[in-house]
């Protein structure tokens, strides 16, 4: 089972798990080439990510837009700091809500495990008025969608 | 610290935010305490309805509301371990259907992630 799993260490780091049954070197490409990152960090139903900038060297900057098609977006930029084929990426990333959260510092590795991966990504706790405005603009929107597939998941299972 | 593994806490949340008229008193309260009164006037929803929503919220653990003589008003929870979880709670679920999509990508026989663009 590749399900997530969620913990956090001290007051402020969360650290996500998952496993995944491809090898390193496709979850390590499909988090860093344009064509295969807009296939799938998507969110919730309905969303798309019409632009998606990833200069994937040390100090090349990432941008990625997402849209509703209904006039509603948001848009995130970050800096890469460290990329160590096919094993670890460490970025900056922030969003634009529109105005920005505060910088977050991402790292994440991709262990061989078997005949697929573990990815461990481990990011900062946002502090309160981030969380704020991510819950009251932009992450908001798909709550509905997102509930919906849980529910719709939850019948299937 | 307590996490966001807790399932029907989340049901709970998710249920409440999924509401708009639900996410507009939140956004409405992100600027600061207002009573039920203040929170009907803007959204021409009846005191009754707007009492209904503010009463899910709370369950939810997304407001609280004091006593001030005949007044209740309403404020987001305080930061705290409640706030985080809720957070926790709405990134693992954004993730999870990232990470369920990426799962079927890379199954795809015409995944170009063995192929990469030139």
């Amino acid at each position: 089972m590749n399900s997530l799993k969620l913990t956090t260490e001290g007051d402020r780091t969360v650290v996500v798990t998952r496993r995944f049954a491809a090898p390193p070197e496709q979850v390590y490409r499909a988090h860093l080439e344009p064509d295969l990152i807009q296939q799938w960090m998507l969110g919730p139903p309905g969303w798309t990510m019409p632009v998606c900038q990833c200069d994937a060297r040390p100090g090349g900057a990432l941008r990625y837009e997402w849209t509703k098609g209904d006039g509603q977006g948001f848009y995130l930029t970050g800096e890469f700091v460290a990329l160590e084929p096919f094993s670890r990426i460490v970025h900056i990333e922030r969003m634009h809500l529109p105005d920005p959260t505060p910088d977050n510092r991402i790292e994440t590795t991709f262990q061989p495990d078997g005949e697929g991966t573990l990815m461990t990504v481990r990011m900062e706790l946002p502090d309160e008025e981030a969380r704020k405005g991510m819950l009251a603009s932009g992450m908001e929107e798909g709550l509905e969608a997102s509930y919906q597939r849980l529910e719709e998941v939850a019948k299937g299972g | 610290m307590k996490l966001a593994e807790h399932a029907p806490d989340m049901d709970v949340v998710f249920a409440a935010l999924a509401h708009p008229a639900r996410r507009a008193i939140l956004d409405r309260l992100s600027e600061g305490e207002v009573s039920v009164m203040e929170l009907a006037e803007p959204f021409d929803m009846s005191q009754p309805a707007v009492s209904h929503h503010i009463g899910v919220l709370e369950k939810a653990g997304l407001i609280r509301r004091r006593i001030d003589g005949t007044r209740r008003p309403c404020r987001l929870s305080p930061d705290g371990v409640a706030a985080i979880d809720e957070w926790l709670a709405v990134l693992k679920t954004a993730l999870s259907a990232n990470y369920d999509r990426l799962d079927t990508l890379l199954a795809a026989p015409t995944s170009t992630a063995e192929n990469p663009t030139p």
